[in-house]
């Protein structure tokens, strides 16, 4: 009860201090020698009434405080602390509390540590910063308070969703969220260097760290999704296509993209507006995932809490930075390429130029995948679901020179270049495309384009093994090419060489095919906290002799009441044994679903590989 | 020339998109099914609200008449917002409301009808949120329209004026 009234009238006060700090910063900018103490001190003080305030929501979910209305939907007093605990990011209100969190967090930060760059930039990034965080006041104050009073109080909670009961999906959103908002002050600090005509080397390489740790967590974070669809959706996927996935995956894309101009920014002073317009990109797409999700504008697997108001003020607040930006963007910037920069058409520039362009056209896909069903729908009202299929068809194919162009790209010189040691490349070509023929010799349904799929990914990984040999070789780069490689190269022996069983099964039973039998041995069941389980024992034999002891579970929550099914997966390093079961309505059988998954480990061990990479490249900065 | 045009052209794109997702907004896809075929009621025994006596579905609803039943609590913030409604529901004397008591503390529900007023003209009770299964209800506030022993429409989320306006065009 005290601590929703001090949440509460904390967000009021921050609130309050950005107000304040937008007055300083204008006044400190007419007369900018040196920043005044005051600006550094208030957004520490906004920073800590929003932790202060975060604080309070959480003590209200361990505590069970169920008169405030947040921890009354979303808690429940039998829910293990830990889920309590995460629960206060599980859900509207308070995720959004955490955006807010993040971004005075990471505004402080910039603040304190950017140094040798002009008193202007910093103060105008501050203003723009500031805009957005008293956006997210007022959205939060005005339509999704956390702290909402009930009275009477009621005696118990609603519960968390079960399935967001879950230790990937606890840590999954505050990575996620440093990701997302990561990007913003990415935007802030862009649209003041435009503005102040400073787009140049010294600020590529200066917002560089700031892209690199947003990148870092954005992609451990899609990670940990992902994981989290794997063990507990229990479909034996890691991705679906899925609305909420795109919206993370979009901003990824534009990231990264981003990533690789900067550094053609750093070294040759080109490519700025496409600097620029990534950077506001990835923010805005950020936010229209945001929008996209919490609005209820498209139907997805995960459903959050949908509230058309809170949709108009976020699709009101999207389109005023949209227009805020496009406005500094034609007015201020000023495109200088044209002077003299030539390059050759074989040379490290051309080379991330080409495949930036793959990767805005692979953001394009994704982007009409997810919100052409929404124009579908309002211009001529028809209903239609984008799927796997066209992401599939639309994406593949272009994978392939994508691949090669990673792979031949780092290899260049700026400017100017020559294909060095061409025996090597060729050579490795076909050492590729035979490896890719042998290993997909048996495989019948359309050979070709796996072949040359599968051999363009194996020419990745073997140029980025072997320049991990190579003298003066750029470390962090490489590693992360490399496991970029063992990722499409893990997905797709994942997608050919899978194999699943269907069957319907009572205990006792036996189940039998060429090369699998399983045999559905006993039944246990189980009372914890908050749920009772059932849980099945298999045991399974494989052709060649293994045997494996799989119990998958079915959990049955009390608050809300809904079942869930833990599958069992028995993961070793070359393939993963995923068995799941289902209760089929009014029957006394299990429905059984066996999968063998090979490489699965390898998708999540070469996406770490990947943000190691990035990590590096943080860590190098620092030296 | 070209110059200026490619801003005025991107604000026109971005213009329209904003348009698409404003009256993308207008109707959102929370799903609600449609009841094509009116449903009969559920049969079922419950307990007064006051008296606690048994009470059969065929004690509250007869054949032949217009009722609103309301599914309620006294936690439910929305629930608050759409009593007044009801309140002025109450005056009309072609339908009789009655309210089903949803997962509540006695103690608490008595005076938030103290407080508010009470429109039911019955009101029965579900501790464990069994009745309101049987209704199909998804959760509170609630409300069904039931002529004939049929459910007519079915009304998701708290009442507002134009539903209101809705029930009595209905019912006339």
């Amino acid at each position: 009860m005290i601590y929703s009234t001090i949440g509460y009238y904390s967000l009021f006060l921050g609130l309050f201090i950005s107000l304040l700090i937008v007055f300083f910063s204008v006044k400190n900018f007419q007369n900018s020698k040196i920043i005044s103490a005051n600006i550094l001190s208030f957004t520490f003080l906004q920073f800590f009434l929003v932790v202060i305030s975060f604080l309070c929501l959480i003590i209200s979910f361990v505590l069970s405080d169920f008169s405030n209305e947040t921890v009354f939907n979303n808690s429940h007093s039998t829910k293990p602390l830990f889920y309590k605990i995460a629960g206060t990011w599980g859900n509207h209100e308070g995720s959004l509390l955490l955006w807010l969190f993040v971004l005075t967090f990471f505004i402080f930060i910039f603040i304190l540590k950017t140094q040798n760059q002009p008193i202007k930039y910093k103060l105008l990034t501050l203003i723009f910063q500031q805009i957005i965080i008293i956006g997210f006041f007022f959205f939060l104050l005005k339509t999704s308070n956390p702290f909402n009073h009930l009275y009477p109080t009621p005696s118990e909670g609603l519960g968390l969703n079960p399935i967001l009961q879950d230790p990937a999906l606890a840590i999954h959103p505050p990575i996620l969220y440093l990701g997302y908002v990561g990007s913003s002050i990415i935007f802030s600090s862009a649209l003041a260097a435009t503005s102040l005509n400073l787009v140049s080397k010294k600020w590529a390489s200066h917002i560089k760290r700031w892209i690199l740790i947003s990148w870092f967590f954005l992609t451990i974070g899609i990670l940990l999704g992902s994981i989290w669809a794997y063990y507990e959706l229990g479909w034996g996927g890691f991705w679906f296509w899925d609305p909420v996935e795109n919206v993370s995956l979009m901003p990824w894309l534009a990231l990264t993209t981003l990533l690789h101009c900067i550094l053609v920014l750093e070294r040759k002073s080109i490519l700025s507006s496409w600097v620029i317009i990534l950077s506001i990109a990835t923010f805005t797409l950020s936010m229209c995932g945001t929008f996209l999700v919490r609005s209820g504008i498209l139907n997805s697997v995960h459903t959050f809490a949908n509230d058309p108001e809170r949709g108009l003020f976020i699709l009101i607040f999207l389109f005023v930075l949209i227009f805020l930006s496009m406005f500094i963007f034609f007015f201020f910037h000023k495109n200088e390429e044209k002077t003299s920069h030539s390059f050759s058409w074989l040379s490290k520039e051309t080379s991330i130029l080409v495949n930036n362009w793959f990767m805005m056209y692979f953001l394009s896909v994704v982007l009409i995948g997810t919100v052409y069903p929404i124009f579908l729908d309002v211009m001529i009202s028809k209903k239609i679901s984008v799927g796997p299929p066209f992401y599939n068809k639309l994406i593949i194919p272009f994978l392939v020179p994508f691949l090669l162009m990673m792979a031949i790209g780092p290899r260049l010189k700026w400017t100017i270049s020559k294909l060095q040691d061409k025996k090597y490349l060729i050579s490795l070509l076909v050492i590729s495309i035979i490896l890719a023929y042998l290993i997909l010799k048996n495989f019948n349904q359309s050979i070709l384009i796996y072949t040359v799929l599968v051999s363009s990914a194996f020419y990745l990984f073997f140029i980025s093994l072997r320049d991990f040999f190579v003298k003066n070789r750029n470390i962090s780069q490489n590693v992360a090419h490399f496991g970029f490689s063992l990722l499409i190269l893990s997905i797709l022996f994942n997608n050919l060489f899978s194999s699943e069983t269907i069957t319907n099964l009572k205990v006792g039973e036996t189940f039998e095919n060429s090369d699998t039998k399983i045999v559905f041995e006993s039944v246990n069941q189980k009372q914890e906290k908050n749920y009772k389980s059932i849980i099945a024992n298999f045991n399974i034999y494989n052709s060649n002799g293994d045997k494996d002891k799989l119990s998958p579970e079915l959990r049955i929550y009390n608050q809300p009441i809904i079942v869930t099914s833990e599958a069992d997966i028995k993961t070793t390093i070359m393939k993963d044994k995923f068995i799941v079961i289902n209760l089929v309505q009014n029957q006394e059988f299990f429905n059984v679903r066996y999968q063998v998954k090979p490489f699965m480990l390898w998708i999540w061990l070469s996406v770490i590989l990947i943000s190691i990479g990035g990590f590096l490249s943080i860590l190098k900065r620092r030296l | 020339m070209k110059k200026k045009l490619l801003p005025f052209f991107v604000v026109i794109i971005f213009g329209i998109v904003f348009i698409v997702f404003y009256k993308g907004l207008e109707d959102t896809n929370i799903y609600t099914p449609d009841l094509n075929v009116q449903k009969d009621i559920p049969i079922f025994t419950s307990k007064d609200f006051y008296s606690g006596k048994v009470l059969k579905s065929s004690d509250i609803f007869e054949f032949n008449k217009t009722y609103l039943l309301n599914i309620w609590s006294s936690w439910c913030v929305p629930c608050r917002q759409e009593h007044p409604l009801l309140m002025t529901l109450k005056q009309n004397d072609k339908i009789d409301i009655i309210g089903l008591n949803y997962k509540d503390n006695k103690k608490n529900a008595v005076i938030f009808l103290q407080d508010l007023g009470n429109p039911y003209e019955k009101i029965f009770i579900d501790l464990d949120g069994t009745q309101a299964i049987e209704w199909g209800a998804y959760g509170v506030p609630e409300s069904f329209l039931i002529n004939n022993n049929k459910i007519i429409k079915k009304y998701i989320g708290p009442l507002n004026e134009d539903l209101i306006s809705e029930i009595e065009y209905l019912i006339k």
